[in-house]
């Protein structure tokens, strides 16, 4: 059995930037360890001589000419936007006061 | 105007070229159809109504002025959630996208419209593309048309609902652990995943971007072949779509149709794949199958392919790391939701961590989190850097396979439709049903999924998957449509002429007084 505590869970939230409930703290740690202890088996194969792949079909530097495309006007790449200050994104504060 | 909705989309598409059909009527009765049973199915997020209408007037014009059209021009398609349309919401089954009508549209859109299709609307499917039966969506689940108490597979539960229920003769879907072949084995229709790169994912809401491939939904492999004509190739606004040329799909399933197709072809039937965890109806038809190929001249041999055994637990590392990673861009910034903390300081951080609470639902959580947590320090090298090996591992066995036959068969599910809430409670039951279907997107190698009949005990559709090399496409369609015809040929209908009526919905609210 794997050892996710949660603590754990409440950290891995906080680095994915996702607010959780105690109650969905308590499920997921739950969850977690058991599918950790599932999926746990890649380890039985991987021997430290089998190489990794990251991708189905080896690709190298894929590159094109430096020229100026058509792209998305400032109105279009503003269209999705929950807040905007004229032509920018308008954020929140970045840096907490506190 | 009805019988337009049964029609295959080349068969509309022969109606609609001698102009015996206009694009408005063909596209009308489409749009019928989903009124009258969608509200029950709810295979559709998103329908275009007018604005379909529209298009189809526009293709009829250009056609009476003697314009050279596609031959799919005029015929009416169902576009995954998934896919960025710019006019029409693109949500990706998720809240956090809620009403988001993206600037642009993505590459097989764009040919799409090219082509002269009309988009009749947006499909369901679990949020983010996390899920084997379209219960993860933010917006409702998709009722299976076969039996409504049973989910439509998934992710791409809608788009294989609306072509399984008659709404569109076309869709198109994305596929990452089996989101088309396995709505399209317990819907009886067919779906194909193409080799990773050959279609492009440009404006596909990227979920795992080493593993997402979109690809065709349709009702017959011939119309599943027109479509991939029209989506695939080149595209340089996708850095991992394939430069080569390809050959004509449909030309492809064309062969199929010939008398001894199937004469000498090796098929491996993948030991692997089989027994424990198979429902005896799906080994039933896949056993009378193999023996239908036998005896049209296929040479059969079992291949082993020791380890596919840990395709779901490597996926399960892969999938949400790469998921967590292409999930940060739902940053309440440049589009989605955006929702303030009940308590603490507006700084972007809580925002952005209140905004994803509210977001995302269960299990688009639990991948994030698995994901974070594979990716971080001290577990990396067990669990993703080993994941990654299993990758080559599984690549290996396909090598291997693909050096002694020349397509590889299985069931393309272990199961028929199962029912709603049936395998919601426990994760590892869900991601455990795409067994079949997984290895094929670890290796980038395409699949197709195609009806091989109905399981005696429930009498629910069984898919046969089918998959070639690498770039070796148009082989999935020769096969598929020499087997296709010969499973026509043996039960003396089509898989989908089968599937219950449905009862419109206006029937149900005026026998209920509601209208």
């Amino acid at each position: 059995m794997s050892e996710i505590t949660a603590e754990q869970v409440a950290h891995l939230a906080y680095l994915a930037r996702i607010d959780l409930s105690p109650l969905e703290i308590t499920s997921l740690t739950h969850d977690l360890g058991q599918i950790v202890d599932s999926i746990a088996k890649v380890s039985e194969v991987a021997t430290a001589d089998t190489p990794a792949t990251s991708h189905p079909m080896p690709l190298t530097n894929v590159f094109r000419e430096d020229v100026v495309v058509p792209s998305l006007t400032v109105e279009q790449a503003l269209s999705g936007a929950p807040d905007r200050a004229g032509d920018k994104f308008r954020v929140p504060a970045i840096l907490d006061e506190e | 105007m009805t019988y337009l909705t049964k029609l295959s989309a080349a068969a509309l598409s022969e109606l609609l070229v001698s102009k015996q059909v206009s694009a408005v009527e063909a596209t009308r009765a489409h749009l019928d159809h989903i009124t009258a049973v969608d509200t029950d199915l709810h295979a559709f997020l998103h329908v275009a109504g007018d604005a379909a209408l529209a298009t189809a007037a526009e293709i009829d014009a250009r056609r009476a002025a003697g314009e050279p059209l596609n031959a799919l021009a005029g015929v009416p398609i169902a576009i995954k959630d998934v896919l960025a349309t710019r006019d029409m919401p693109t949500t990706a089954g998720s809240k956090i996208l809620e009403g988001w009508v993206p600037p642009y549209d993505a590459t097989v859109v764009a040919r799409l419209r090219a082509a002269g299709l009309v988009p009749l609307g947006k499909t369901n499917m679990d949020e983010f593309a996390m899920g084997s039966s379209t219960e993860h969506s933010a917006y409702g689940i998709t009722r299976n048309p076969w039996d409504r108490d049973r989910i439509p597979g998934g992710s791409g539960g809608g788009s294989a609902a609306a072509v399984a229920s008659f709404q569109a003769p076309l869709a198109l879907g994305s596929d990452t652990g089996g989101s088309i072949r396995q709505p399209a084995a317990v819907t009886g229709s067919v779906g194909v995943k193409p080799t990773y790169g050959g279609v492009s994912r440009y404006g596909a809401i990227a979920l795992a971007s080493s593993l997402d491939q979109v690809g065709p939904v349709s009702r017959t492999v011939y119309d599943a072949a027109l479509l991939h004509d029209v989506i695939g190739g080149h595209d340089p606004l996708d850095s991992t779509s394939l430069t080569e040329s390809w050959p004509s799909m449909a030309a492809a399933a064309r062969d199929g149709l010939k008398d001894g197709a199937l004469k000498g072809v090796r098929v491996g039937v993948i030991k692997e794949l089989s027994g424990d965890g198979f429902q005896a109806g799906v080994t039933q038809r896949f056993t009378e199958t193999l023996a239908m190929l036998v005896a049209a001249g296929a040479e059969i041999t079992e291949v082993s392919a020791p380890n596919f055994e840990y395709a779901v637990a490597a996926y399960y590392l892969i999938l949400p790391a790469e998921a967590s990673s292409n999930l940060a861009r739902f940053d309440s910034v440049r589009f989605g939701i955006r929702v303030n903390p009940d308590s603490g300081s507006l700084t972007s951080e809580h925002v952005m961590s209140a905004t994803r609470e509210a977001g995302f639902g269960p299990e688009v959580k639990r991948r994030i989190i698995l994901g974070t947590y594979a990716l971080s320090a001290g577990y990396y090298d067990a669990y993703y850097g080993s994941a990654q090996k299993v990758r080559t591992l599984i690549q290996r066995d396909f090598a291997a396979a693909f050096s002694q036959v020349d397509v590889l068969v299985s069931p393309s599910a272990p199961t028929t439709a199962f029912k709603f809430g049936e395998k919601l409670a426990d994760p590892m039951a869900m991601y455990i049903n795409d067994v079949t279907t997984i290895p094929a997107n670890l290796a980038g190698v395409p699949g197709m999924s195609i009806p091989m009949g109905l399981a005696p005990e429930d009498g629910l559709p069984v898919g046969l998957q089918i998959m070639a090399p690498a770039k070796a496409d148009a082989r999935l369609y020769t096969v598929g449509a020499a087997i296709e015809q010969l499973l026509e040929a043996r039960w003396g209908h089509t898989m989908l002429s089968q599937a219950p009526a449905l009862t419109p919905t206006e029937m149900f609210a005026s026998e209920e007084g509601a209208v």
